[in-house]
């Protein structure tokens, strides 16, 4: 919008500030709106994933392309960061003469945080904008009408599926990225060292614990849900046109990674609370 | 006198500031196939948009096959859309399957049946549109007049009682378009379906239409045989059939 001057060419301050108070009020109704759209959704997700029939072979289909096609890309950086933890925290380690705690030290961050937390990044990235750019381009080629005319609910066989089979592989490659991790970390580890295979992992295992093994991934099927179900919405409800598609794709990984932080904020505070 | 199949009464539909239908009436008899005639962006794909309930109207009733469709449930109107074929003005084909499983989806739910039977159903659907070479391949390898064919394919499938062409021709070079002309006269007395054909091209009008209307400004202007509307003695009429 323009701004608006008085008719010796000055900004009318009132009327400045009128218009950006309308433009925060816009702003904060379409924001409003969306929340109330996502909801909407989100139960539709509900009411619609228990309700037969069940579209079994999509969903097949769907955790073979969500989860084993992001598998090298995941083992990749699940291998650096086991690597790259390692190298940084030796110093520091060093410093305290604690370099034996090395090991431990890296599991325990691994397993809790960096694990989870950068796989499901990762993972907003590769699948959510997938997801995100597929159904758009599918709503702008009116192939989702297309669906729904021949009588196939396109929300059950594109929308619940994909949601389904995010929950169910995050976690599935969450708990692979941080194998690779550790082995990872065991490279790194014997890089200025010299520790065997079995007496790191003992190390490792012996200061592991259910309660950070086990947190850790319950969170893992939250972020899975939370990128899918924002990548869904965001491109089956996506604007007509090709530049849709583009959006949605971007605000799914946008989204996606802004939910992920926040749910696993709201983790560790319940994780805490249990553990006291 | 013959049955009503499908109805349109004062039908409204606007997008925001663009009134696009303005108490729209029409009425498709039992086996006839009626050519809807407009100029772009007059409003005929929203007219046979709202017909299956995926535009919503603002006002008026819509009728299909005795059903009022805004009063359906959910499920019973998925059953009604299966009798009721849509042919995309973009073919709308599914990008990610093959020619083959495009053809199948709609036959999900006669998974019951055997597979060669199924195989057979969709062999004839795209032998019938002249494509039966391209069945392995995906969507994104066909020409744009070929998805157009497949589409139309994929439309037959269900054997639907009404079926609804968007521009069935459009893009089709003048040999095929004859082809999918006779085509779509040779189903109606086949099966003795009842059709909405949209189209700009007047030899698909000449050969298919039992009726036509006119479309502009919303509302359907003229109606009649082709032979009638192209003796009106009406300028803008005239115009679309030079
Ligand atoms: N989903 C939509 N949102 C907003 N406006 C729409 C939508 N669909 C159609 N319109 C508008 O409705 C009008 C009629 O569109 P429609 O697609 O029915 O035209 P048409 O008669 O089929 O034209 P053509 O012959 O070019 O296909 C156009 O002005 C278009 O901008
Ligand atoms: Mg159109």
């Amino acid at each position: 919008m323009p701004i608006e001057t008085n008719k010796n060419g000055k900004v009318n301050p009132v009327r400045e500030l009128r218009s950006t108070e309308n433009s925060f009020v816009k702003h904060l109704k379409e924001f409003f709106e969306e929340i109330t759209l996502l909801t909407k959704f989100t139960f539709r997700f509900f009411k619609e994933v228990i309700k037969p029939p069940y579209e079994f072979n999509e969903f097949v289909k769907q955790s073979y392309l969500i989860g084993y096609k992001s598998f090298p890309l995941v083992a990749i950086t699940g291998l650096i960061m086991g690597l790259v933890l390692t190298i940084q925290s030796r110093p520091t380690l060093a410093q305290f003469g604690a370099e034996s705690w090395l090991p431990a030290m890296v599991a325990v961050s691994i397993v809790r945080e960096i694990g989870p937390v950068i796989t499901a990044l990762i993972f907003a990235g590769k699948v959510g904008s997938g997801i995100g750019a597929e159904l758009a381009s599918m709503k702008v080629t009116e192939q989702i009408d297309a669906m729904e005319v021949s009588g196939i609910n396109p929300f059950k066989y594109l929308v619940v599926t994909r949601i389904v089979s995010a929950t169910v592989m995050l976690p599935v490659l969450v708990s692979a990225a941080n194998a690779i991790s550790l082995y990872g970390a065991y490279i790194g580890v014997n890089l200025e060292g010299d520790v065997s295979f079995r007496l790191f992992f003992a190390q490792v295992f012996d200061k592991l614990s259910f309660t950070d093994v086990f947190p850790g991934i319950i969170k893992t099927f939250f972020f899975g849900f939370a990128v899918a179900l924002i990548s869904c919405y965001k491109g089956y409800n996506s604007n007509k046109g090709t530049e849709g598609v583009g959006k949605a794709a971007n605000s799914a990984v946008v989204f996606g990674s802004l939910f992920i932080f926040i749910l696993d904020m709201i983790a560790v505070q319940v994780t805490s609370l249990f553990s006291r | 006198m013959k049955k009503t199949v499908a109805e349109i009464e004062h039908l409204n539909k606007s997008f925001g500031n663009n009134h696009v239908l303005k108490d729209m009436n029409l009425k498709l008899v039992e086996g006839e196939n009626l050519v809807v005639l407009g100029k772009s962006g007059s409003g005929k794909s929203v007219l046979i948009k709202c017909l299956v309930g995926l535009i919503e109207p603002d006002e008026g009733k819509v009728n299909i096959l005795g059903k009022n469709i805004s009063e359906l449930k959910i499920e019973e109107l998925n059953l009604l859309r299966k009798k009721v074929g849509f042919l995309f003005q973009s073919a709308a084909l599914y990008d990610s399957m093959t020619v083959r499983e495009n053809l199948e989806f709609p036959l999900r739910d006669l998974k019951s049946k055997p597979k060669e039977e199924i195989n057979e159903l969709v062999e004839e659907a795209l032998r019938n549109v002249g494509l039966e070479d391209v069945i392995d391949n995906m969507p994104s390898e066909l020409s744009g007049g070929m998805r157009k064919r497949v589409g139309l394919a994929r439309t037959l499938i269900l054997k639907p009682e009404i079926i609804l062409y968007d521009e069935p021709t459009t893009g089709l070079d003048p040999i095929t378009s004859k082809e999918i002309s006779n085509l779509i006269l040779d189903i109606q007395k086949k099966y003795n379906t009842s059709s909405i054909i949209i189209t700009h091209d007047m030899e698909c009008a000449r050969i298919t239409a039992n009726r036509m209307i006119i479309l502009k400004n919303g509302t359907a202007i003229n109606e009649g045989s082709f032979k009638e509307l192209s003796e009106l003695n009406d300028e803008w009429v005239h115009s679309f059939f030079k």
